[in-house]
């Protein structure tokens, strides 16, 4: 599994990135996670408000800090 | 009103001149009863309507907001673009992807302006800060000039044939078409409860110290005491105060109840709007973030006739209100 987290380095752009790395910790799943900040990879996914949750290439979330326990129900 | 403001009056006043032991009529007396109520009436102004808000905007994501744009002309284009910014969840770190989004789709530049120029300054907090101290009068006048100076400066934008200072990039980006989530009910209260609850968060610290800081003011400062500087009769006064409000960005909560000090004490109402559409229009940060996609000479146009309008509304209100 690959969760790309896009952003241009906001403050909500970290902490979503941290909720991802706890939401795995406690499921005890495992994932590639990357975070993409330059813009034409964001625009690629045609996402318009930041942060964004992509899990696998698709975009779940947008313009909102996911809780952790709404990531663990979507790994 | 949502709540009875005799209540909150009779609570403030319990607090102040019984529990406190303050003197009623007295400065520091008079100045804690006020920071009290302020600030009890703010914080219950801003819970209620950013979460009403925050429900509607749910349902106005900016991929949807883009896509009632794309195919509209100026004017109309504009206008839409306007009101569509007040209820488009908006943050300027967004505002890069935001501007190439609607770019790409084809909305034309004078519009996407137009929405870039109002998202900021018809915002809920500076609205519900206007409503809760200055009444729902002056609150009206904001945000219909508010929408105005969006329409005008994103219409003379346009007509200015400026796409060649828009970063060349931009042009060339492939934009994908994500598909946006359609929230349910129970969805978009979630989000209203934390939106509300993480804006709260942020705001509350400024919220205070400006209330607490009109309240010294309230008590302290001789009445008159601006109107020599800030009053109708200085035409600096309007420039000057959209100068100062430049660096002030995306403090409307901490300011705006300053600024209502300091109208007590003589700074005219066309001044006080001009400052306040600077706190909120005019930012630093954002013109850094936006020169990512725009050239100098746009950026400066942008901010040219952006501040050029507000000052126009200042000697306005000064002159027929």
């Amino acid at each position: 599994m690959k969760i790309e987290i896009l952003g241009t380095g906001c403050a909500k752009c970290k902490a979503l990135f941290e909720n991802v790395k706890k939401a795995l910790d406690e499921s005890g799943k495992s994932a590639e996670v990357v975070k993409v900040e330059d813009i034409p990879s964001i625009m690629k996914y045609g996402v318009m408000s930041t942060p964004a949750l992509v899990i696998d290439g698709q975009v779940k979330f947008s313009g909102k800090l996911v809780s952790v326990g709404e990531i663990m129900g979507m790994l | 009103m949502l709540m009875e403001p005799a209540m909150l009056k009779s609570f403030a006043d319990t607090i102040a001149f019984t529990l406190v032991g303050l003197i009623p009529g007295s400065r520091s007396g008079e100045a804690l009863d006020f920071f009290i109520y302020d600030t009890l009436k703010i914080f219950l102004l801003l819970t209620t309507i950013i979460f009403v808000v925050a429900v509607i905007r749910s349902s106005f994501p900016p991929e949807k907001t883009k896509r009632l744009l794309s195919r509209k002309k100026e004017y109309v284009g504009n206008v839409l673009a306007a009101l569509l910014g007040i209820v488009t969840p908006f943050c300027s770190c967004s505002a890069v992807p935001l501007f190439i989004g609607f770019v790409e789709s084809g909305v034309p530049l004078g519009v996407t302006f137009s929405f870039l120029i109002s998202s900021p300054m018809v915002n809920e907090v500076a609205l519900i800060m206007l409503w809760g101290l200055f009444g729902w009068k002056i609150a009206l006048i904001y945000i219909g000039t508010g929408l105005l100076v969006a329409i005008v400066a994103g219409i003379v934008i346009g007509k200015l044939k400026m796409e060649k200072y828009v970063q060349d990039y931009v042009w060339e980006m492939q934009v994908g078409s994500a598909e946006i989530k359609v929230m349910t009910f129970r969805e978009k209260l979630d989000y209203a409860r934390e939106y509300t609850l993480g804006l709260l968060k942020k705001i509350w610290p400024y919220v205070v110290v400006g209330v607490g800081l009109g309240a010294f003011i309230h008590g302290y400062v001789p009445a008159d005491f601006l109107a020599r500087w800030a009053g109708r009769d200085n035409v600096f006064a309007v420039p000057v105060a959209v100068a100062l409000g430049v660096p002030l960005y995306s403090n409307a909560a901490g300011v705006i109840p300053i600024v209502h000090a300091l109208m007590e004490k003589g700074m005219a109402i066309g001044t006080v709007l001009a400052f306040m559409m600077a706190v909120t229009a005019l930012s630093l940060p954002e013109a850094i973030i936006l020169s990512n996609v725009l050239k100098k000479p746009l950026l400066v146009t942008f901010f040219g006739i952006v501040a050029t309008a507000i000052v126009i509304v200042g000697y306005l209100f000064n002159a027929i209100l």
